[in-house]
């Protein structure tokens, strides 16, 4: 009877405490995935090897969980064998082995909550020591008990009612928790958030559109501010020994028209770095002043250090929705290097400062004004991926150029607050790819043509691969040196979402959300 | 922001069964939200701007469609009729399409008198004779290509509600030069396999690694793009032979007076 408890033991997962050192020495455990983007540094790279470039062809489901949403666009979180996962106002805790579930929450939606320019989605939890933290639609950020999914404090972060919403995984550091808000599209006052991760206080907010009096607000004018989106939904990065929170800032509102809004808009359409105990703004880089065309700066920056001109430098990079790639200082936020990734035809290039020079006619107008990328840009929020092994970024790149049009829209709160709009090309007209940029430059290496425009993130691994997924519904493997497509799987939906790697009784597997599916793949 | 765009343009366009006409149309002072005696007419001038403030994020500025479905159809998938469609609009489609909740009536009512014009081409009077159209419908051939009212074959779109869809003007530019009216998502394929072998046939799908198309005999073919040599997107390309200079001028007229007064199942 004691061999059988052992071997029971031995069988089940063990539910473990996470301090911040483990998730900071994400390395040291490769066969979990601790936060968002496995590692605090934004790399969605697995250090796993198991699946590689000489077997992967043989990769398998394993098991497939069904979500009780649609669309959804969930990255789990994994711990020892355990997969945290969420959706709209929900979460579970499940088995690695076998998929099933071993605990669910769920958080009623009020019947008078609205999604503004975005479906009802989550993206993923966060995990600090025994809780694991969801954030809601109706705008709470809910800790939940680790073991059981009971729920241990909620915070109100928001109010939906006019306009508000979160989507986002929150960003565990130590000992807070930071999230931002959605809601770009309805005239919102962005802001980033942190909380105490024991007792769900808030320790700071910083308010992406500055306050009368506050510097950044000479860039707005009369009560535009008020107004002036600054959306913050897709989760950031953190270097703990800066010490900062890197957090990418979406649109200003109205976003088409910015008749009423004259000027840079800050902190709009920007890279921001916080100091992690007060919030306090460290710098800023705006990559899209003044934006018209919906261009959110909202996605995971990739933090890693490089040889630049015979000096190691500290660098950020993002691939952003305008089409342009960017090499910053992350101390300084200083611009290195940047260079477009994908067609664009509303800048001439960037001045020695990062800064665009807007080409003519490159404005929306009442009659069209045919720009590429489209509204939801060369990419979006799902996330790239830096691989320190082959020192290139992976970017899932949509090729796709719309006629963007302005109209007058009046402020009405909790309503769309857009100032007009766009015609997408024909789906023929377009088409996507993965792209690896030399992460450094922004120089590309290779790309792999996919047939639209994608919505899915990217994953690298030390097996020398690349995952990523398809609107038809592809799960597919590349060489992550050549691009050269290795394996592919129709999971039979539409893919949103952001592959992982984890290890289950010490053998590799990947995950990716398909619609209501999440498909757990090994070999 | 536009945050979970994806996932609203994928249910909305898996959702879809319905052929969307090729023609885009202004919106029609005949729509049948407009004949009701019982309420005033809707303001169509004031439920543009609606749509292009509200709706345009994900249906296009004109309805053609973007993130979410083109509304330039007869018949829209999630509303069989009028009421249905005033419901769709104050209630949405969770969690896909959000609800218009801060509308009037008035404005709902004129929202989906607008969309219902989209996709609606209003009767014409027109020269030619139905009948007589109807007889050269079916000795030149067209129930080859294409279903309508059931009969026919469906290599080509069917014309069961074409009335409704094509104006006559467009309906005469596709008789007399039916490559520049290509209907969306109509596409001819010529692939040629990786043992020299050529198949021409429509696409009926196709994704980053796979291609499925049906030739005019109605067979199906799946290919693995990697195993292909070739695949031509034969775009501006139709299979149906122009009958401009095949038909006279009255015979023409009587074939679009024909297709014209075909709107559809009641």
């Amino acid at each position: 009877m004691k061999l059988l408890a052992l071997f029971l033991l031995s069988c089940s997962a063990v539910f473990a405490q996470i301090p911040f050192e483990r998730i900071v020495n994400a390395d040291k455990e490769p066969g979990n995935w601790l936060t968002y983007s496995r590692d605090l540094q934004g790399h969605r790279f697995s250090p796993l090897a198991e699946i590689n470039t000489e077997n992967v062809s043989r990769l398998k489901v394993k098991w497939a969980f069904q979500f009780p949403d649609p669309s959804n666009e969930a990255s789990p979180i994994v711990i020892d064998g355990i997969l945290y996962i969420t959706g709209p106002n929900a979460a579970a805790a499940l088995d690695g082995r076998s998929g099933r579930p071993l605990w669910t929450w769920r958080r009623p939606l009020p019947s008078d909550y609205h999604s503004i320019g975005f479906g009802h989605v989550n993206r993923g939890p966060a995990v600090l020591d025994d809780e694991l933290f969801v954030t809601s639609l109706d705008g709470y950020l809910v800790a939940l008990d680790l073991k059981s999914g009971a729920e241990r404090w909620s915070s109100q972060v928001l109010d939906y009612k006019v306009g508000y919403s979160m989507t986002m995984a929150p960003l565990a550091i130590d000992g807070k928790i930071v999230v931002g808000v959605s809601g770009g599209e309805a005239g919102i006052r962005g802001f980033i958030d942190s909380y105490e991760a024991k007792s769900g206080k808030r320790a700071w907010r910083f308010w992406t559109i500055p306050a009368p009096g506050e510097p950044g607000h000479e860039t707005w004018s009369g009560d535009a501010w008020k107004t002036g989106g600054g959306a913050t939904w897709v989760t950031g990065a953190y270097d703990p020994e800066l010490k900062l929170v890197y957090w990418g800032v979406g649109n200003p509102g109205p976003d088409w028209n910015g008749d009423a809004r004259p000027g840079d808009n800050l902190y709009t359409c920007s890279m921001v770095a916080l100091e992690a105990g007060t919030g306090k703004l460290r710098w800023y880089f705006q990559f899209s002043p003044h934006d018209t065309h919906d261009w959110d700066a909202t996605h995971v920056p990739m933090l890693f250090d490089a040889e630049i001109g015979g000096a190691k430098r500290r660098l950020l990079a993002v691939a952003n929705r305008n089409a342009f790639y960017y090499v910053l200082d992350r101390a300084t936020g200083k611009f290195v290097a940047g260079k477009p990734y994908a067609k664009q035809t509303w800048a001439t290039g960037l001045d020695p400062n990062g800064r665009p020079i807007p080409a003519r006619d490159a404005e929306p107008s009442k009659e069209g004004t045919l720009i590429w990328p489209n509204l939801n840009g060369a990419t979006v929020w799902f996330s790239p991926s830096y691989d320190p092994q082959t020192g290139l970024v992976y970017v899932a790149t949509r090729e796709i150029g719309a006629r963007y049009f302005k109209r007058d829209t009046p402020y009405q709160p909790g309503t769309f607050f857009p100032g007009g709009g766009e015609d997408e090309l024909p789906p023929d007209d377009a088409w996507g790819a993965i792209k690896a940029l030399k992460a450094e430059s922004g120089d590309l290496r290779w790309e792999f043509k996919l047939h639209s425009p994608p919505w899915a993130g990217v994953l690298s691994t030390a097996g020398g691969l690349v995952f990523s997924g398809s609107n038809e519904g592809n799960f597919y493997a590349l060489n992550a040196r050549t691009g050269r497509p290795l394996w592919d799987f129709q999971t039979g939906g539409a893919i949103g979402a952001n592959p992982v790697s984890f290890n289950i009784d010490g053998h590799q597997f990947i995950g990716i959300a398909a619609d209501r599916v999440l498909y757990v793949f090994g070999l | 922001m536009c945050a979970s765009v994806a996932a609203i343009a994928y249910v909305i366009l898996c959702a879809l069964a319905v052929r969307s006409a090729p023609f885009p149309q202004s919106p029609s002072s005949q729509s049948t939200l407009l004949q009701s005696p019982a309420s005033k007419p809707p303001d169509l001038t004031a439920a543009k701007l609606l749509f292009e403030s509200h709706c345009a994020l994900c249906h296009g500025i004109d309805g053609g469609g973007g993130r979410g479905p083109s509304l330039h159809r007869p018949k829209l998938a999630r509303a069989a009729d009028d009421e249905a469609l005033k419901s769709l609009i104050e209630n949405g489609i969770p969690p896909e399409m959000p609800e218009a909740w801060f509308l009037s009536k008035e404005e709902i009512a004129g929202l989906a008198a607008y969309v219902r014009g989209l996709g609606n081409v209003p009767p014409e009077t027109l020269p030619g004779d139905p009948a007589r159209g109807r007889a050269i419908y079916e000795r030149s051939g067209c129930s080859a290509c294409h279903i309508l009212d059931g009969e026919g074959s469906g290599y080509g779109p069917e014309l069961t509600d074409v009335g409704a869809r094509r104006s006559s003007a467009g309906l005469r530019e596709t008789l007399q030069n039916p490559s520049k009216t290509i209907p969306e998502n109509f596409l001819l394929l010529a692939i040629t396999t990786g043992s020299g072998q050529t198949v021409r046939g429509i696409r009926l799908n196709e994704d980053t690694f796979s291609i499925q198309l049906r030739d005019q005999q109605g067979r199906f073919y799946s290919f693995r793009k990697s195993e292909l040599r070739d695949v031509k997107k034969l775009r501006g390309e139709s299979p149906m032979p122009a009958y401009g200079s095949a038909l006279s001028s009255a015979e023409l007229d009587d074939l679009i007076s024909f297709l014209a007064s075909q709107r559809g199942k009641r």
